[in-house]
């Protein structure tokens, strides 16, 4: 490399080399554009699990890891699927949305899974997305989320809006409450859900008074708190989400701001949460969610008394840990339907497709592939758990697009 | 010591060129292209700071206006003459593309942007902080805070940034669809490309006077101000340059990935792209790139299959190479051979 | 008017929070030169403590009162190990020093993850911490802020009386002015370096306790934060507390008003503009030590 012309040759060499292989580059029989083929050799099938273990997230994802290795555990117990064992393989998607990509890809396409349950926040379904689109692998997504959504590949299994938010609003306006103050982490689910709660704010009488975003993360809510106090709204609609909800409601209850004068509601506490927060400074507010701990029926008991036992007896059951459970036995309620493990068969059987559940009885909509869940307005009590005070009297039909509501039509 | 440089371009090349897609999978052949773009950003932060003394831990910052600059256009492309992106008629509820995307639908501005932006925003920023010759440690931690301030602004305007979620989706790389594994390939092999031609220009760099000046500037900045140059001007081209390395890598990664998020911005991936560049040994010119890819590797394939385990590890690797090896591997190699020359003092 | 006077009251609760975090800082960052990044873990090893005295001691109060000296000392006996075993190697490199203390910082996280869980844990505040203390009309204080304002006032004062009027300060301020011209002097500068590191370090376990009145205990708890408190010893200039403390009451209502009339994002973007243009005007800081040194 003694002169410029070396140099110069050397990267002509190189990039005709670059230009020259694509062209002979892809071996047949790799992949192809018609999607991965399942690994069905063996008595066992494979199944991805992607959650977030290390990280900010590892709060919350790792219940959800624990709820699905449960429901395996439980299936396997009971004989597994077609007569395989499902084999669980765990990847730590590390609260880092393109490591969620980079680690779908790899259980696709490296481990050949039969379905993945897995993600948590929106931003890591999103990258998620294009990899199921692309190699025609399925999902299955536990969380309770933002709507206007509807991947072919992806099985949603935690309340859509008009199961969570929409009856959320429904039991402030029958409590009375004419003003709302909206407050949330800066990120797409809770803007999302607050151009809902505006739009039907503005259609039911009700006044937005303000609306506030912190950074995710974000640990100081003096300002906010204080503007929520000026305004005097009836209610305060919470999204917030993780660390920062310690901080509100810490800020919340010295101010002088309480359950009985300016009630919360949160669509993103769970029990878990609570168990972080302290109940010293939620009790008495409100919660948006599809079961409860306490939700009664014997599929309930059945799952609390099986978590506790395998996980520990203060560790308490959540709406998306519920939600995480049932989409393993619905991909087996799916898989038995089709009597096959293929992908396209697999969604062909879903219509119509039933769970006792923990929550009560769900049933899966083929058409948006979102299931029927009962909506449950719950009460936070000095014991950590929530017990519910309302609910939509059976399973809500499954709406991401709100097009069944009239004053969301300018929405999506 | 030339034919020797000549003979490991040559390697390189073979390596790279002919015997990883030979043996990779099409996936792990990606991860390669994807830890290659982390390479590249190594390479600017050896000369930075390496090189020059700079401790850049803001880098996240200019891989990410690469990035955006080359999603942007990528998903103008995808949704086609007059469509917004997916994204933006999702949630922004926007009439029109507003006038800061308008540019970059064009390809030669989008491409130019790449570049050029980050070494615009290094340049503006650098004249601020080296004239008032803030340094070292306030340089650092200015660093630190822009890439955080970056974050939170780009996750503030969801509506036309993508927030959180950043930009994803990416079907088309200028005509090429993405999806096709051969196209995937091709990616690959221009950031290898891209990669040993930066290599080559930085070595030019290194060998240069300019290269001696920098390192003059690290180590005594006095004198060299006292010998009539001004260090704040040397510090700069080193800091310019670095960010358009950052860019190059930023804008590769889009398509080699498939998505840029904030997550690849804000100060923890910031300040593991230097953890690399100090293992492989941060004052030469090859350390840095074969740093970042083993530390990129080893945190995949450890991550597959103890997930804690690799937190340790990052924190024992900062603890103990930085304590104990500053020159980094480079340096243990050299210390084998007992040739103490490239020397790395204090900078 | 009532908004006025509670927004600068939050301001400047933030900027008491901001200086209970820089204080530590200002003694090892100001002071010694050293950036320690595990600064936040510190904090987080305090906040811990509380979180572990309240499961012994089941009152409230009393749990909060004596995890106030057991934090500093445990966070300020992490500091001294962390000199002893790492920093001191490593005094003439201070960009070598950022990078180490980040690594122990992953690993100290970890640990914390792996000891008490990923989740967050609570800790019980005092009932009469978890109200308020009504001033006037509408105008009310928090009192667990009124608390933390009263534990910087403290703490401000007792470092400013231990450096300028013991013997200790003197040898700190000496060290930190001419280090060799110290050494010759009789200085032992070894010891007051660690000695300096361990009350620095235990400041940030005392305001881990207060943090735990205020927000989340959790595994990264410290890393939210040390941003944010670095760049308030920056700005203030090395040297000097005056400077640290008046920065950060500054920044604490800049912030809070920018947050008011716009957001919290803008708010945090604002600031960061803001010490950039500051920087220009005062490269070394609002207050400087005159030294004739060039570096």
């Amino acid at each position: 490399m003694s002169t410029i012309r070396g140099r110069v040759a050397v990267l002509c060499a190189a990039l005709a080399v670059a230009l020259v292989l694509p062209g002979c580059g892809s071996k047949t029989g790799e992949t192809t554009s018609t999607g991965v083929t399942i690994d069905v050799s063996g008595d066992t099938i494979k199944v991805g699990l992607l959650n977030s273990l290390s990280g900010t997230m590892a709060i919350s994802e790792v219940t959800v890891r624990d709820a699905i290795v449960l429901a395996i555990e439980e299936i396997n117990a009971a004989g597994g699927v077609l007569g395989k064992k499902i084999q669980p393989i765990s990847e730590d998607g590390a609260s880092d949305w393109p490591t969620f990509a980079e680690k779908a890809e790899k259980l696709i396409k490296e481990n050949r899974v039969g379905a993945v349950f897995g993600c948590w926040t929106s931003a890591s379904r999103k990258a998620v997305k294009p990899v199921f689109e692309e190699n025609k692998s399925l999902l299955f997504y536990p969380v309770q989320y933002e709507g206007l959504e509807q991947s072919p590949y992806i099985f949603y299994t935690g309340a859509t809006t008009n199961q969570q938010i929409v009856p959320g609003l429904d039991y402030l306006k029958a409590q009375g409450k004419k003003s709302v103050y909206l407050v949330g982490s800066d990120y797409v689910f809770p803007r999302t859900a607050n151009k809902i709660i505006k739009a039907y704010a503005a259609a039911n009488g009700m006044t937005v008074l303000g609306e506030d975003y912190a950074p995710l993360g974000s640990t100081e809510f003096g300002t906010i708190v204080n503007k929520v106090k000026a305004a005097k709204a009836d209610a305060v609609f919470n999204t917030l989400n993780g660390d920062s909800n310690v901080a509100f409601f810490k800020e919340y209850k010295s101010a002088g701001l309480t359950a009985a004068t300016m009630p919360v509601i949160s669509v993103s506490i769970a029990e878990e949460e609570v168990k972080s927060i302290g109940t010293q400074y939620l009790a008495g507010q409100l919660t948006a969610w599809n079961y409860y701990q306490t939700t009664t029926g014997s599929a309930n008991d059945k799952f609390v008394k099986a978590y506790k036992a395998k996980f520990g007896a203060d560790k308490p059951t959540s709406d998306p840990m519920e939600a995480a459970y049932v989409s393993v036995y619905l991909w087996k309620a799916m898989v038995e339907k089709a009597k096959s493990f293929e992908v396209e068969k697999v969604k062909g059987a879903s219509d119509g497709i039933t769970f006792q559940a923990p929550e009560g009885l769900v049933t899966i909509d083929g058409a948006t592939q979102h299931i029927h869940k009962t909506a449950r307005i719950g009460k936070i009590g000095d014991d950590g758990l929530i017990t519910e005070v309302w609910n939509s009297g059976g399973p809500v039909k499954p709406d991401p697009y709100l097009k069944a509501y009239p004053w969301a039509s300018g929405l999506s | 010591m030339k034919w020797r440089a000549a003979a490991g371009f040559a390697l390189g090349a073979v390596v790279l060129f002919g015997v990883a897609p030979a043996v990779l999978s099409d996936f792990r052949l990606s991860l390669l292209a994807k830890y290659l773009c982390f390479a590249l950003v190594a390479v600017g932060i050896g000369l930075a700071w390496g090189r020059g003394g700079l401790l850049t831990l803001g880098q996240g910052v200019f891989f990410g206006l690469g990035g955006y600059a080359m999603a942007m256009h990528l998903k103008l492309a995808d949704a086609g003459e007059g469509n917004l992106p997916d994204f933006m008629e999702l949630y922004g509820q926007l009439d029109a593309l507003p006038w800061w995307w308008r540019p970059f639908a064009n390809p030669v501005f989008a491409l130019a942007a790449t570049v050029l932006l980050p070494m615009l925003v290094a340049l503006a920023l650098g004249t601020l902080i080296f004239r008032r010759r803030v340094r070292g440690a306030y340089f650092a931690i200015l660093s630190q805070a822009l890439a955080a301030a970056m974050v939170i602004l780009l996750i503030g305007q969801q509506g036309t940034t993508g927030g959180t979620n950043g930009l994803t989706d990416i079907e088309g790389f200028f005509g090429y669809d993405l999806d096709d594994p051969v196209n995937q390939r091709m990616v690959y092999f221009i950031i290898a490309a891209c990669l040993l031609g930066l290599l080559a220009l930085v070595r030019q760099l290194m060998h240069s006077r300019y290269g001696e000046l920098l390192v003059a500037v690290r180590d005594s900045e006095e004198r060299v101000r006292f010998l009539g140059y001004n260090p704040a001007t040397v510090k700069l081209v080193a800091y310019v340059a670095a960010a358009g390395m950052a860019g190059l890598a930023g804008a590769l990664f889009v398509p080699a990935v498939g998505i840029i998020s904030p997550a690849l911005i804000g100060i923890v991936p910031s300040i593991e792209f230097v953890i690399g560049v100090a293992i492989g040994g941060r004052a030469t010119l090859l350390g840095p790139v074969l740093g970042a890819v083993a530390v990129a590797y080893a945190k995949t394939t450890l991550s597959e299959r103890f997930p804690g385990a690799w937190i340790y590890l990052q924190g024992a690797l900062f603890v103990i190479v930085i304590a104990v090896l500053p020159g980094g591997l480079a340096s243990l190699a050299r210390l084998l051979r007992r040739q103490p020359h490239g020397r790395l003092e204090h900078p | 008017m009532t908004v006025v006077a509670s927004q600068l009251f939050t301001g400047i609760s933030i900027g008491a929070v901001l200086l209970l975090i820089a204080l530590g800082l200002a003694l090892t960052f100001g002071q010694m030169g050293v950036i320690n990044m595990a600064h936040g873990e510190f904090i987080m090893a305090g906040a811990y403590t509380t979180f572990v005295l309240q499961s012994a001691i089941t009152d409230a109060g009393v749990s909060l009162l004596v995890a106030i000296p057991v934090a500093f000392a445990v966070a300020g006996a992490m500091g001294v190990l962390l000199e002893f075993l790492l920093i001191r190697r490593l005094y003439a490199r201070p960009l070598d020093t950022l990078l180490v203390t980040w690594g122990v910082s992953l690993l100290l996280q970890q640990l914390a993850r792996d000891i008490f869980g990923a989740p967050n844990v609570q800790t019980r505040a005092p009932e009469v911490l978890t109200g308020n203390t009504r001033i006037a009309g509408d105008l009310t204080m928090a009192n667990n802020r009124l608390f933390i304002l009263g534990l910087v006032v403290l703490a401000v004062a007792a470092l400013t009386v231990a450096l300028r009027l013991t013997s200790f300060g003197r040898r700190i301020r000496a060290v930190v002015q001419n280090r060799d011209l110290a050494a010759v002097s009789g200085v032992p500068t070894a010891r007051i370096d660690r000695l300096t590191f361990f009350i620095g370090s235990g400041l940030a376990g005392i305001a881990g306790v207060a943090l735990t009145l205020l927000g989340p205990i959790g595994p990264t708890m410290g890393t939210n934060i040390i941003i944010d408190a670095f760049l308030v010893v920056v700005v203030g200039g090395i040297g000097h507390l005056r400077g640290s403390v008046i920065v950060a009451f500054v920044l604490g209502v800049l912030q809070s008003s920018v947050e008011y009339l716009t957001t919290l994002s803008v708010a945090k973007v604002a600031v960061f503009v803001a010490i950039v243009a500051f920087l220009q005007w005062r490269p070394q800081g609002a207050f400087t030590l005159r030294t004739r040194s060039l570096a």
